[in-house]
């Protein structure tokens, strides 16, 4: 349900301490997402894909991983460039293409992809663990950390669960269509869901307690920054640097 | 039930009597249990009878209508004293997913250590000695979900291990496996020094770790044979028969 495919290759940015590449991602990507010149979000989608063939990522799931956003991004080009005011540069009947739209189009088209790029490169290459253990380690509140853990490892269960209760219709015939029957079947399977999760949630619950569980969660390990990770901070900090200088430039004339 | 044995009383149920809300059958009836040290229990009963039931009133995660239970000499009442107990009691649940819910192996091996106030690396070296003492050091950075069912059910044994229990409660720890992770089970429970009681449907899983037989129905317990190394039938209806294994 959920794969790691990017967690597994080897490159020099999967060496990098994960903490680092949270923080990095997390500053780059909220550059890229205030900053508005065309230029500077041309370099970051430039960046990315750098960092994307450093990263050593199999193509064919960088595309596959695109494909969600291009899907997104496909409906803001049908409906932005039509809707937003201002300078018209094409008119087809009623339908006006507007020079902001393409611009605002355009604009989220970069952003989007630019950090879909800077995510897939510094942070899917770690694995949901060592995710947790760094946001631990950042001093994200524990409780949250958990339940992204404890969701990422049960939702495997729950979809067992699902593909059990599926195979169960099935075999009794179950065809999906468009009637009330497939509906109240669907919902009859969703319900069963929350409940099976929710009983389970209570033998964890047991479980944990039977174990001491006190409330209070421990992280048994966090991994540390060392002196080969200074040339990724050195890095990091140029690009973030340069694309800040890139956009105080290019604003400046207006 | 009668239990005459001089050793020292560790687990003590007088009179538990426990039903569930919404139905007026009682599914533990005036039921009593007595388990000493060294004791290797074993209870066999049919779907339904209450035996998990009775290992979660052990443990305090239910709350027993009426009746006296005592763990190692003192009477435990409130969820205060069940967590010394949890402490000196390990519960292996039927299901291991409900056991296993840390990303790694190392670390929901390492989780009872950590509640028990151990240090990161004291856990972790507890952790891996237990993974290790159950061949199963190999398997300490592996991702518990992606772990097989047997794998997953030793795992499960190995993080209440960890706990350094005096007792163990199993509740059909047997039940899915192999031939070849059973045959290791067995191995590793009658190698361990502990007392334990082990709810099983399979005569010949109970024939290999318990030297104890119990059997439930209506809510009580009732002695079954003692396990020897003949054949044996008896009449009554509660008693288990085992087969001659030589």
């Amino acid at each position: 349900m959920i794969e790691e495919p990017f967690a597994n290759s080897q490159s020099c940015i999967h060496q990098i301490d994960p903490k680092l590449r949270i923080v990095g991602a997390t500053l780059i990507s909220l550059e890229i997402a205030l900053f508005k010149q065309m230029p500077v979000l041309i370099s970051a989608l430039f960046m990315g894909m750098c960092l994307i063939i450093i990263a050593n990522l199999n193509l064919k799931c960088v595309i596959k991983r695109m494909a969600v956003i291009l899907w997104f991004l496909f409906l803001i080009w049908l409906t932005v460039p039509i809707t937003f005011d201002g300078n018209i540069i094409y008119q087809m009947g009623p339908i006006k293409i507007s020079h902001p739209g393409i611009m605002l189009s355009a604009q989220i088209s970069l952003k989007s992809i630019a950090i879909l790029f800077v995510f897939m490169t510094m942070i899917a290459t770690m694995t949901i663990n060592s995710l947790g253990r760094s946001l631990n380690a950042l001093h994200c509140p524990s409780k949250l950390i958990h339940l992204l853990l404890m969701t990422y490892r049960y939702i495997f269960v729950i979809e067992h669960e699902y593909k059990r209760l599926q195979k169960a219709m099935i075999i009794r015939g179950f065809r999906s269509r468009t009637n009330i029957h497939s509906y109240k079947t669907y919902a009859y399977l969703i319900g069963m869901l929350f409940v099976r999760a929710s009983v389970r949630a209570k033998r964890v619950h047991q479980a944990m307690l039977c174990r001491g569980f006190n409330g209070q969660f421990y992280c048994l390990e966090e991994e540390m920054t060392h002196i080969g990770d200074i040339p990724f901070i050195i890095i990091v900090t140029i690009i973030f640097l340069g694309l800040l200088f890139l956009e105080v430039r290019c604003y400046g004339p207006f | 039930m009668d239990h005459s044995n001089p050793k020292s009383l560790i687990i003590n149920l007088e009179n538990i009597t426990f039903g569930y809300p919404g139905n007026d059958d009682k599914i533990i009836d005036h039921l009593n249990l007595k388990l000493c040290h060294g004791d290797r229990m074993g209870i066999v009963a049919p779907n339904g009878c209450g035996k998990t039931t009775l290992f979660h009133i052990i443990m305090g995660l239910l709350t027993p209508d009426s009746g006296k239970i005592e763990i190692f000499g003192k009477p435990v009442c409130t969820q205060k004293d069940f967590i010394n107990v949890r402490q000196k009691i390990g519960l292996l649940f039927q299901d291991s997913d409900d056991q296993l819910f840390s990303p790694t192996v190392i670390e929901d091996v390492a989780f009872g250590p950590l509640n028990l106030g151990y240090s990161s690396s004291e856990s972790k070296n507890i952790a891996l000695t237990t993974l290790t003492n159950l061949g199963l050091s190999d398997y300490a950075t592996r991702i518990t979900h992606k772990l097989s069912g047997g794998e997953k059910r030793m795992v499960a044994l190995a993080t209440v291990l960890a706990m350094q229990p005096e007792v163990l409660l199993l509740d059909e720890p047997n039940t899915g496996l192999d031939e070849k992770t059973k045959a290791r089970l067995v191995q590793v429970l009658t190698q361990l020094n502990l007392s334990y009681i082990v709810i099983s449907h399979e005569n010949d899983f109970l024939y290999d770790t318990t030297n104890i037989i119990y059997t439930m129905d209506n809510g009580k317990m009732f002695p079954g044979e003692k396990i020897h190394r003949h054949e044996h039938e008896h009449p009554h209806s509660h008693h288990i028969k085992f087969v001659d294994k030589i």
